[in-house]
C-alpha cells in the first residue's frame, strides 16, 4: 500500500479516511472514528461495498465479510475464508494413525475434545475395536465438560460483538473454570490430544470426583447470571429477536446441523439419534425453539449448558473401575503416565520393563511409536455432535499405517454457508448479531 | 547390471507368486493389479500395489522382504442379502431409477464395509440419483452431510474418486455415493463431475473445497473458484504429488527430515 497522502495536497497528508483510485472505482480506507469523513467525500454514491475483516474485533476470528450495502441495508453478503488454512488434512497423511490426535485436536480450538473423539471413533471403526467402557464414559465427561467450555466463548465473544463487555468477562471467568478442570483431568487447557485410537491417554487423577462436583457447584451458582444479564434484559432482546432468522427448510438445504438447526424446531441431534459413546445410557434432553432467530439460538446454547451439567453429574456415577485402553499391545500406546520433573508423562512401570526386562517389548515399544499399526483398508464416515454441529470424519485407509486421506466435515465450514441467507436484506449492525449465533470458529473452517 | 541389482533378478524370479504357497500375501495378485488405460469399470481401486516391506529400496536386502508383493486393494461387491435396511434402500433406489429410465449401470457396485453401505455410481447420471435420494418418499436423504474429495495416487486408474454422504433424517440412515472419475483420460482433461449443487445446496462450500484441493471440475456449480488457497494459487495441494513441503530439522545433533521425506512404513 502506498504512503503517499492521495487526498487534497492542500489540507495535507489526511491519516483518516484514506482514499485511492482503481479500477473497481474509489477505494476507501476507513479506520473508525473517520465515517463521517468518508460519508462526506463518498456523498452521492447509493451502493457502497464494505470489506468487513478479516482483522476485526467482530467478526469472530479472521473472517473476511464483503457487504454490498445500501444505506444500512445489506445487499449482497459474501464469506471470504481461508486465512487460517493450515493444511491440517493433508498433514495427517504424513504421520501415523495415533499422530493424527494431535493435529485434528487443533482445527476446531474451541472443542478439540470432540476433534479428537470423532476422529478416534473413526480409527476405531476402521480398525473394529471399542474402547473400554470406562474410556467411552470419560470421553463422554470430557466433550460435555468442552461443550459447557465452548458454549461459553459463545456468550462472551457474542456478547462483546455486540457491545457487552460484561457478558465477555462473565464467560471467559466460567470458561476458564471449565479449563482448569479439563487441565486437571488431561493435562493441557486446550489441544490435549488426550483421547486416542482405543482408549484416552490417561486414567483419571485422583480427586476427580471432588473437582467435577466443585465446578458443577461453581456453575450452578454463576448460570443464573447469564438469566439476570441477557435473557430478559431489553436491549439484548432488541438486538437478537427476529434477526437471523433461517427457517427449517432452509437449514436442510443449507446443511445446517447444531443449535442453528435445532432453534429452527427440529430435534437432530446425534446424541439422541444416532448415539456413540453409549450416549443412549444418559438421560438428558435436547431443547428446541420455533423461533429460528438470534435470541433462540442464544437460549438453547444456554440451556444446552444446564444439560451437559447433567450428563457430567451421570458420567461421575456411572464411571465404573476398569480399564482405559483396549487391551491390544499391537495398538494401545503405554496409558498409566505419571508426571516427570520436566513436566513431561511417562510410565515408568513400562520403562522399567522395557529398558531392564525385555528387549522383546523394547522392540515391540519402538516399532509402535516409530512404524505405528496398520488399518485395515477401506473407510468410514463417523459423526458426533459437536457444540456447531455434525462433525464428521471421512476417514480412508489403503491398509498402511498412516491415513490415506483424512476429510472433515466441519460444522462451522458448513454452517458459514448460511450466512447470506441470515443477513441478506437485513441491516448493517444485524450482520454481527448473525455472524455471533452462527459462532463459526475459524480454526475448523479453514483447517 | 551390478551385483545387487542381478540378486534382486534372481530373487525376483525364484520369488513365490502373492497368495500362493510360500506367500505372505493375504490376497492372489492375479486380475487385482489396476491395468489402467481400458474403458469400462472394473471395480473401484481404492489403494496402491505394495512391494517390499519397510519403505526401503536400493538397498542389499538380506531379509527376504523385498520380495514381498501386495495387490492394490478394491473394494468388494456385496453379496444379497446385505442384512438390515440396506437391502430396503437399494431395492428402493434401484427401483426409482429404472423408474426414470436411466441405464442398469448407474450404480456400478455396491459395497457393504463396517456397516456402512456405498453406492458406486456413474458420474454422468449423479445429479438424478441425488434427486431421487433426496424426493423418493421412500428414500428421502434431505440432508447431504458431506462432500470429500479423495487421491488414490499416481500409479491407481480412477484415482480421484468424488465421494458424497448423504443422511436420511426421516429414516436414520446414511449412506455413501462414490463416484470414481476417468481421470488421467486422453489429453489435458481436467477431472470432471457433474455439481450436485442444484440438489443439495449445502454442497456449494464443499464442492468449491474438493475443486481447490483436488482440481476436480463440478460442472454446473455456480462460481467454482478457490475456497481456501489464495486464488491465484498454483496447483491442488491435496493431491498425493503435490509435496507436503517441511524444512530439515537440527534436534540435539541429528538432522530430523521433513516429515515427507522420513521414511514411511506403509
Amino acid at each position: 500500500m502506498t504512503t503517499e497522502p492521495l487526498s487534497g495536497a492542500a489540507t495535507g497528508p489526511d491519516p483518516y479516511a484514506e482514499s485511492r483510485e482503481t479500477t473497481e472505482g474509489r477505494v476507501y480506507t476507513v479506520t473508525g472514528g473517520d465515517w463521517d469523513e468518508f460519508i462526506g467525500e463518498s456523498a452521492g454514491e447509493e451502493r457502497v461495498v464494505i470489506n468487513l475483516g478479516p482483522q476485526h474485533p467482530s467478526t469472530h476470528g479472521v473472517l473476511r465479510l464483503v457487504l454490498e450495502i445500501e444505506g444500512e441495508t445489506v445487499v449482497q453478503a459474501r464469506p471470504v475464508i481461508g486465512y487460517l488454512h493450515t493444511g491440517i488434512e493433508k498433514n495427517c497423511e504424513y504421520r501415523t494413525w495415533t499422530q493424527g490426535v494431535t493435529f485434528v485436536t487443533r482445527m476446531d480450538y474451541l472443542a478439540p475434545l470432540f476433534n479428537e473423539a470423532g476422529y478416534c471413533l473413526a480409527v476405531e471403526k476402521l480398525l473394529g475395536i471399542e474402547a473400554p467402557k470406562r474410556a467411552q464414559t470419560f470421553r463422554v465427561m470430557l466433550m460435555e465438560l468442552n461443550r459447557i467450555s465452548s458454549h461459553l466463548v459463545f456468550l462472551a465473544t457474542g456478547a462483546m460483538e455486540l457491545g457487552s463487555t460484561t457478558g465477555m468477562t462473565y464467560g471467559f471467568r466460567d470458561r476458564e473454570e471449565g479449563l482448569h478442570l479439563l487441565e486437571f483431568l488431561t493435562g493441557l487447557r486446550m489441544n490435549h490430544a488426550f483421547i486416542r485410537p482405543g482408549g484416552v491417554a490417561q486414567d483419571l487423577p485422583e480427586g476427580y470426583r471432588e473437582k467435577v462436583l466443585q465446578f458443577i457447584k461453581v456453575m450452578d451458582t454463576r448460570l443464573p447470571d447469564y438469566d439476570k444479564l441477557f435473557t430478559g434484559q431489553p436491549i439484548w432482546k432488541q438486538r437478537l429477536q427476529n434477526v437471523g432468522y433461517l427457517p427449517l427448510d432452509g437449514c436442510l438445504q443449507l446443511g445446517v446441523t447444531g443449535p442453528m438447526l435445532r432453534s429452527a424446531g427440529l430435534a437432530w441431534d446425534l446424541r439422541k439419534v444416532q448415539p456413540y459413546c453409549g450416549y443412549e445410557e444418559f438421560d438428558f434432553e435436547v431443547p428446541t425453539s420455533n423461533d429460528a432467530d438470534c435470541y433462540a439460538r442464544y437460549l438453547l446454547r444456554l440451556e444446552e449448558i444446564h444439560q451437559s451439567l447433567r450428563i457430567i453429574r451421570q458420567c461421575l456415577d456411572k464411571m465404573e473401575p476398569g480399564p482405559v485402553m483396549v487391551d491390544d499391545p499391537k495398538i494401545a500406546w503405554p496409558a498409566q503416565l505419571t508426571i516427570g520433573p520436566d513436566g513431561m508423562g511417562n510410565s515408568l512401570e513400562h520403562v522399567r520393563k522395557i529398558m531392564g526386562q525385555s528387549m522383546e517389548s523394547l522392540i515391540h515399544h519402538f516399532k509402535l511409536v516409530t512404524e505405528g499399526f496398520d488399518v485395515p483398508p477401506g473407510q468410514v464416515y463417523v459423526p458426533v455432535e459437536s457444540p456447531r454441529g455434525e462433525l464428521g470424519y471421512h476417514l480412508v485407509s489403503d491398509g498402511g499405517t498412516r491415513p490415506m486421506r483424512v476429510h472433515v466435515r466441519e460444522p462451522s465450514f458448513v454452517n458459514l454457508q448460511a450466512l447470506p441467507a441470515l443477513t441478506e436484506g437485513g441491516l448493517v449492525a444485524d450482520v454481527i448479531a448473525a455472524v455471533a449465533s452462527i459462532d463459526p470458529v475459524m480454526g475448523g473452517v479453514d483447517r | 547390471m551390478s551385483r545387487l541389482a542381478q540378486d534382486e533378478k534372481n530373487r525376483e524370479q525364484s520369488a513365490p507368486q502373492p497368495g500362493g504357497a510360500g506367500s505372505s500375501s493375504e490376497r492372489p495378485g492375479g486380475g487385482l493389479e489396476p491395468a489402467g488405460g481400458e474403458a469400462g469399470f472394473r471395480g473401484p481401486v481404492a489403494g496402491r500395489p505394495r512391494k517390499g516391506m519397510f519403505g526401503v529400496s536400493g538397498s542389499g536386502d538380506a531379509s527376504g522382504y523385498g520380495g514381498l508383493r501386495l495387490p492394490a486393494y478394491v473394494p468388494p461387491a456385496a453379496q444379497r442379502p446385505f442384512g438390515g435396511w440396506f437391502d430396503e434402500v437399494a431395492d428402493n433406489l434401484l427401483a426409482a431409477l429404472q423408474e426414470k429410465g436411466l441405464p442398469d449401470d448407474t450404480v456400478q457396485q455396491i459395497t457393504i464395509d463396517r456397516g456402512e453401505i456405498t453406492f458406486y455410481i456413474r458420474g454422468e447420471h449423479l445429479v438424478e440419483v441425488c434427486r431421487t435420494l433426496r424426493d423418493d418418499p421412500a428414500l428421502r436423504f434431505e440432508l447431504c452431510s458431506s462432500v470429500s474429495g479423495v487421491d488414490y495416487g499416481p500409479e491407481v486408474p480412477q484415482r480421484l474418486h468424488s465421494v458424497y454422504h448423504l443422511t436420511s433424517m426421516t429414516y436414520r440412515r446414511r449412506i455413501r455415493l462414490e463416484v470414481a472419475i476417468d481421470w488421467p483420460g486422453e489429453g489435458d482433461e481436467p477431472p470432471k463431475v457433474p455439481s450436485v449443487v442444484e440438489v443439495y445446496p449445502t454442497a456449494d462450500f464443499q464442492e468449491r473445497e474438493a475443486w481447490d484441493m483436488f482440481g476436480i471440475v463440478y460442472e454446473g456449480h455456480p462460481a467454482l473458484t478457490r475456497i481456501l488457497m489464495p486464488d491465484d494459487w498454483d496447483g491442488h495441494p491435496q493431491r498425493k504429488d503435490y509435496p507436503l513441503g517441511g524444512v530439515p530439522v537440527e534436534y540435539k545433533g541429528a538432522e530430523v527430515p521433513p516429515p515427507d521425506q522420513r521414511r514411511a512404513y506403509t
